[in-house]
């Protein structure tokens, strides 16, 4: 242990765990049995005559200088295990995490997206994350591995995946409304699996290139976190049936009835609060700078037909 | 001689309080206060145990646990721990413990108690104006709080109020410490609860500042959009973490150095003996002062700020366990060879050795690096620093109200039902957090309205404890207000023998405390 503790993230967290521990839990014990101790040894009914003792400098080096080095010493393994989360491995694999309120985005290196974290079993996997609105956190506990995705920012986090499953991804930093349910799988494939569903991926992906279908962009824009397809309410109204439908709405504190027309549907996008949707709450984020206007002619085209 | 409840001063009846410059009347003003928000801050924190009692919705939706979280957090934090020992207990015996007749400044004194309350009163009024009560979270970190509809301005304004009140509070305290000492009270003569107070209020007096600024910027950055913290407009929403927790972070040795004061206080009494090693436990609340005002950066570990600060950050933090650590092992030896009687007091502050111990001790799980990445944010650092701040700072409390009731109110509380109480918050408290601990290892984030069904069993067993400790909270708190009016009248001065100055007057004082000035000979914990 002199060297630091070393291996894969998770063992370094769980070795460092343990050394805390037992230091702590001797403390403990020592403390609390003293304490007990002594109360019930010179309790008044057995010790009426008290003795003062004003302090021994001696015990009071002990007790400064012992701790003292315990708290270095796990300062010492915290150190070392961190340096190895800080050092991302060569030939790791790349994958770039989008966060926003609240699903996470993710994109790999053939620009292929998708909302599960789908990852070789065996390799390090070096994630870049960021996000496009408030603070998340993304925070796998099988890997024992947390890392803040903050707008304007790119974060780095790497972990290595030692078995094939699926595991929780959490975010850890709150959110707002639905920070408990912005959750997804991580999915480690075998090594073949990986790349057979890479490559296939891929290619799907190089073929529908260019061209902005309105079911995709609703899917990787996030906005199906919130509006259903199908006719339920959910954070947000359902975009079945919308377009040409009269929308009871909140304009500033008044109430009126707009037709959600081509341009209703665009100033929602673009600026969602100004036209609030009765009984709902305003928390959609604009997603100006966020969609091109190809996208947004698209997606207005797509929910014309729902 | 009439006590300060007969003797009201200038004016009468309720005025006699509200307009009163008597240190004991403030004090007592802020009990009231304090203990009625502290009231609310428990209702809201049952409410999240029975919301969280099973998985999906319970009793809530989404956007009302978020709310209610964030304040529970709010004013158990800024209306309760901060304000709470030494508004309520400092106001009241620090004048008297070195021999004074008031604080330095009376009427500073009485103001930063209306500054309290405006304070509290526009807290409260946010809840039904603007855009609701707020949902960010006691810290309000950026963007989040200048994106979200809710009443963010009037919450952090009136935040911004209160750090005047803990200011000024801190300033009435550190003059009365220098200034007005009676005569042959030397600083190794005051009692450790001064020496607490007083490192206490110059952590008030420095850090304070800094929240107010930071809450100024997040009220300009959403009301005028000037782009401080706000990425897209070139700000740096980690700035705000680094400002935030400049405050945030020494705010916690504003609320347990207190009350490791009211600790130092009980032990040598109920052992009757002499503090072991008291210039050792006067030191090192000074030592917590100054190296906990440089630790903040721990509470950012995994936000994206350097490694080189992490790592500076983790080394500072270790070491200002240290000093903690000494003054538990003075208080034990101080039991050694002791003559103990292990009344109410004095088994409510070998509680809070306990407990304290347990929240400073899984407090270095966080503070180190590798640990702290799987830890932060979860349950583990809910749990701990509920070991710390109720099993610490609220266990104190529940010492020092059983230590100084008769002196402060004249009447004596009955000995058993303390002990009962005691047995149903100990359990309670500890059914309640520990659960939590294990939740944060298993990787249960907080702030979580809902949760996976692995962590269900925990959650239940958690929601239970709370059942237990509010119990014991009503039992306690229903015996002291019960003792308060039917107790048997304390005719003594010094019904438990103590040696500080407080407990050589009537009980309960007279309006200014001391008829003459005494004149010190000896230590606080002199008992022979």
């Amino acid at each position: 242990m002199i060297g630091g503790v070393t291996g894969l993230p998770d063992q370094i967290v769980e070795d460092v765990f343990l050394f805390i521990a037992a230091v702590s839990v001797s403390i403990l014990v020592l403390i609390t049995f003293l304490m007990i101790f002594f109360t019930i040894r010179y309790r008044r009914k057995r010790n009426p005559k008290p003795e003062d003792i004003r302090g021994n400098l001696w015990l009071e080096i002990l007790w400064t200088v012992i701790p003292t080095l315990l708290v270095l010493s796990m300062f010492y393994y915290g150190w070392t295990g961190f340096r190895t989360f800080k050092k991302v491995p060569e030939g790791a694999f790349t994958v770039k995490v989008m966060a926003r309120q609240w699903s996470w985005l993710f994109e790999y290196e053939n620009g292929v997206k998708t909302d599960e974290l789908i990852v070789p079993v065996g390799r390090p996997i070096h994630l870049l994350l960021t996000s496009q609105d408030v603070i998340h956190g993304f925070y796998i506990p099988a890997f024992r591995v947390k890392q803040d995705a903050v707008p304007g920012m790119v974060n780095p986090l790497w972990f290595q995946a030692k078995d094939v499953g699926a595991f929780d991804v959490l975010c850890a930093e709150y959110c707002g409304q639905q920070h408990a349910y912005m959750l997804t799988r991580l999915k480690v494939y075998p090594e073949e699996e990986f790349n057979r569903w890479y490559e296939e991926k891929g290619k799907q992906f190089e073929q529908e290139k260019g061209l902005p279908r309105g079911s995709r962009l609703l899917q990787e824009k996030g906005c199906l976190v919130c509006h259903s397809l199908d006719g339920t309410p959910r954070i947000g109204p359902t975009l079945k049936g919308l377009f040409g439908k009269t929308v009871p709405v909140i304009t500033g504190d008044r109430e009126r009835n707009v037709l959600a027309d081509e341009a209703y549907l665009k100033r929602s996008l673009l600026e969602p609060n100004t036209d609030i949707v009765k009984d709902f709450p305003p928390i959609m984020p604009s997603q100006k700078g966020l969609l091109t206007g190809e996208e947004i002619d698209e997606l207005v085209r797509y929910m014309k037909e729902l | 001689m009439s006590s300060f409840y007969e003797d009201e001063g200038r004016f009468r009846g309720i005025l006699g309080w509200i307009f009163s410059t008597d240190h004991k009347r403030i004090g007592l003003l802020y009990l009231l206060a304090i203990f009625a928000f502290s009231a609310v801050g428990v209702l809201l924190g049952f409410l999240m145990r029975l919301e969280l009692m099973a998985p999906g919705p319970t009793i809530m939706r989404p956007q009302t646990y978020n709310a209610i979280f964030t304040l529970h957090g709010v004013i158990m934090i800024f209306l309760f721990v901060i304000p709470g020992i030494p508004a309520i207990f400092g106001n009241f015996f620090l004048p008297i413990q070195v021999g004074a007749r008031d604080v330095a400044f009376p009427r500073i004194n009485l103001l930063s108690w209306w500054i309290y309350m405006a304070g509290a009163g526009l807290a409260v009024l946010s809840l039904f104006t603007g855009g609701g009560p707020v949902d960010t979270g006691w810290t309000f970190y950026v963007p989040y709080s200048l994106r979200t509809p809710v009443n963010v301005p009037l919450a952090v304004f009136a935040v911004f109020i209160l750090g005047f009140s803990s200011i000024l509070t801190g300033i009435n305290f550190v003059t009365t410490t220098h200034q007005l000492r009676a005569p042959g009270m030397t600083w190794f003569r005051l009692p450790l609860f001064v020496w607490a107070i007083y490192a206490t209020a110059w952590v008030q007096i420095l850090a304070t500042p800094v929240v107010g600024i930071t809450l100024l910027l997040t009220l300009m950055e959403r009301l005028a959009g000037v782009g401080i913290f706000d990425p897209l407009k070139g700000g740096d929403p980690i700035l705000y973490q680094h400002l935030f927790w400049i405050y945030s972070h020494p705010a916690v040795y504003i609320m347990i150095l207190p009350a490791m004061g009211i600790i130092s206080e009980i032990i040598p009494v109920f052992a009757q003996r002499t503090i072991f090693g008291y210039k050792a436990i006067a030191f090192s609340s000074l030592a917590i002062a100054v190296v906990g005002s440089f630790v903040w950066g721990h509470h950012m570990f995994v936000s994206g700020q350097s490694d080189l600060a992490s790592i500076i950050f983790s080394l500072l933090t270790f070491l200002v366990a240290v000093p903690s650590g000494v003054k538990v092992f003075n208080w034990v030896s101080t039991l050694y060879k002791g003559s103990i009687e292990v009344s109410p007091p004095l088994l409510f502050a070998l509680t809070f050795i306990f407990l304290f111990s347990i929240g400073g001790l899984t407090g270095l799980f966080q503070g180190a690096l590798a640990t702290n990445v799987h830890l932060h944010d979860t349950y583990w650092v809910v749990g701990h620093f509920h070991y710390v701040i109720f099993g610490g700072t609220g266990f104190a409390i529940f010492g020092a109200l059983h230590y100084w009731f008769p002196k402060m109110f004249g009447r004596r509380v009955g000995k058993k039902i303390p002990y009962l109480a005691w047995a149903l918050l100990f359990v309670g408290f500890n059914t309640l957090y520990f659960p939590m601990l294990i939740l944060g290892w298993e990787g249960m984030p907080r702030r979580y309205y809902d949760y996976l069904p692995q962590f269900h069993s925990l959650h239940l067993v958690s929601t239970v404890g709370s059942w237990i400790l509010i119990a014991g909270l009503i039992l306690m708190f229903g015996h002291l207000i019960y003792s308060l009016f039917r107790g048997e009248k304390e005719r003594l001065e010094n019904p438990w023998g103590g040696a500080t100055l407080e407990w050589q007057i009537p009980s309960p004082p007279p309006r200014e405390n001391f008829a003459e000035i005494p004149r010190v000979e000896r230590g606080p914990y002199e008992f022979r």
